[in-house]
């Protein structure tokens, strides 16, 4: 890394510094200056929280995930493997959660990485830990829980995902599940692992940040719009305090149902975070709320089929149990504090 | 002749590098064969736990994501 390139960082650092704090005043501007709406008809509030939250979001999510992008260049999950082969419990389940967060992971090889970590030795409830935390707390989660709700939310969801993953994982540990394992896991025997790890310089860190963009943000946008037009929609004609009775904190069942309702719907956190603000701008409780959305993104049925091919369904069924128990107890305690 | 195999059971990935890996090779003129891998525990035993991944001539070269044509060009090389 030279000189030109550190500058160019800053120019880019600075420009789009100037556009995010450009985006606020721009939408008030182009909804009441150039559409002619005002701020307090229907169709006018609608029309600025798209133009305000779209962009914003949008920008927050460039920025965040090129920087996961090089971070997580640093941890494979051979590397994050070797980290856990061995550990005993909790003190491991600890550790897989949080690796979890930073370890590259697509629902799509949950397989080979499941098989990879138990062969070499990697606790069954701490490689269950993991399954949990890296989908459920992802980049693309907490920058939007952190553009639309604060750092507040994005904390929170941030430290009961973890939770979960932790207690989840430990709870399945101590349950001595490895007979529902399918029995070729086993036999696959130890995986020799032989990628190319070597040293990497800065440089090719960036162009992985790069990538990331493109590969994440590239897929990622037209759901992130889609969701925050859906939320503007609700946020300018729903009226307020409907969703109370339905998903307030005196609908005791609203919780169970939130997270029933969650697990076959599949969608990313990109889709589901706008839509989730708005339903709680219109007095749904925050603990139900959070239960849903944990639901959604950390339990997916396409996950489950696929994780049927290592587990047999019993333990499968336990797993979404134990996970969905967790998320439960999660919507019920934030709905008693909040 | 190399042999070229992608490991993945079919994911959007794996056909974006089976068809990044096609294009590079045909690019640089060699002469291959290739291979795609979807059976779960073939993929296993290359010991790889990202997919997709790309092997050439039984090493794996890279796994979990895929490479830009110009970082192909030197995997293939």
């Amino acid at each position: 890394m030279n000189r030109r390139h550190i500058s160019l960082g800053v120019a880019i650092a600075v420009i789009w510094a100037a556009l995010f704090l450009a985006v606020k005043p721009f939408a008030g501007w182009l909804t009441g200056g150039v559409f002619g709406l005002s701020r307090n008809s229907r169709l006018g509030s609608s029309v600025e929280f798209f133009l305000y939250e779209g962009p914003k979001v949008l920008l927050l999510l460039l920025a965040v995930v090129f920087v996961m992008g090089i971070i997580r260049s640093y941890f494979t999950p051979e590397r994050t493997r070797k980290a856990l082969s061995g550990r005993g419990e909790f003190k491991g389940n600890v550790m897989s959660a949080l690796l979890g967060v930073v370890t590259p992971f697509c629902s799509c090889s949950a397989v080979p990485l499941f098989i990879g970590f138990v062969t070499a030795g990697v606790p069954l409830g701490v490689t269950f830990s993991f399954l949990v935390s890296a989908p459920m707390v992802n980049e693309v989660a907490l920058v939007l829980l952190f553009g639309l709700f604060g750092w507040k939310i994005a904390l929170l969801y941030l430290g009961t995902g973890l939770v979960v993953a932790i207690t989840s994982g430990w709870v399945l540990g101590r349950m001595k599940m490895e007979r529902w394992v399918e029995e070729w896991v086993y036999k696959t025997g130890k995986a020799g692992g032989s990628t190319n790890a070597g040293s990497v310089k800065f440089q090719e860190r960036i162009e992985e940040g790069k990538t990331a963009v493109r590969d994440i943000v590239g897929r990622a946008w037209p759901w992130v719009l889609a969701g925050i037009a859906v939320g503007a929609g609700i946020h300018g004609w729903v009226p307020e305090n409907s969703m109370a009775s339905l998903m307030g904190r005196e609908a005791w069942w609203s919780v169970p149902v939130a997270v029933l309702i969650g697990i076959p719907l599949y969608s990313n956190a990109a889709g589901i975070i706008p839509i989730v603000q708005a339903l709680l701008a219109k007095g749904a409780a925050l603990g139900t709320t959070l239960a849903f959305m944990m639901a959604v993104i950390g339990l997916s049925l396409p996950e489950m089929v696929i994780l049927r091919k290592v587990l047999k369904p019993q333990l499968l069924a336990v797993f979404a149990g134990t996970v969905g128990a967790g998320i439960i107890l999660v919507g019920y305690l934030f709905n008693l504090l909040m | 002749m190399k042999k070229i195999q992608i490991l993945g059971s079919g994911c959007m990935k794996c056909s974006k590098l089976a068809q990044v890996a096609e294009t590079t090779a045909k690019e640089m003129g060699l002469e291959f064969e290739m291979e795609k891998v979807t059976d779960i525990q073939k993929i296993i035993s290359f010991g790889v736990m990202a997919t997709p991944a790309l092997v050439v001539d039984g090493m794996v070269k890279v796994s979990g994501r895929v490479p830009a044509p110009e970082e192909m060009k030197a995997l293939l090389a």
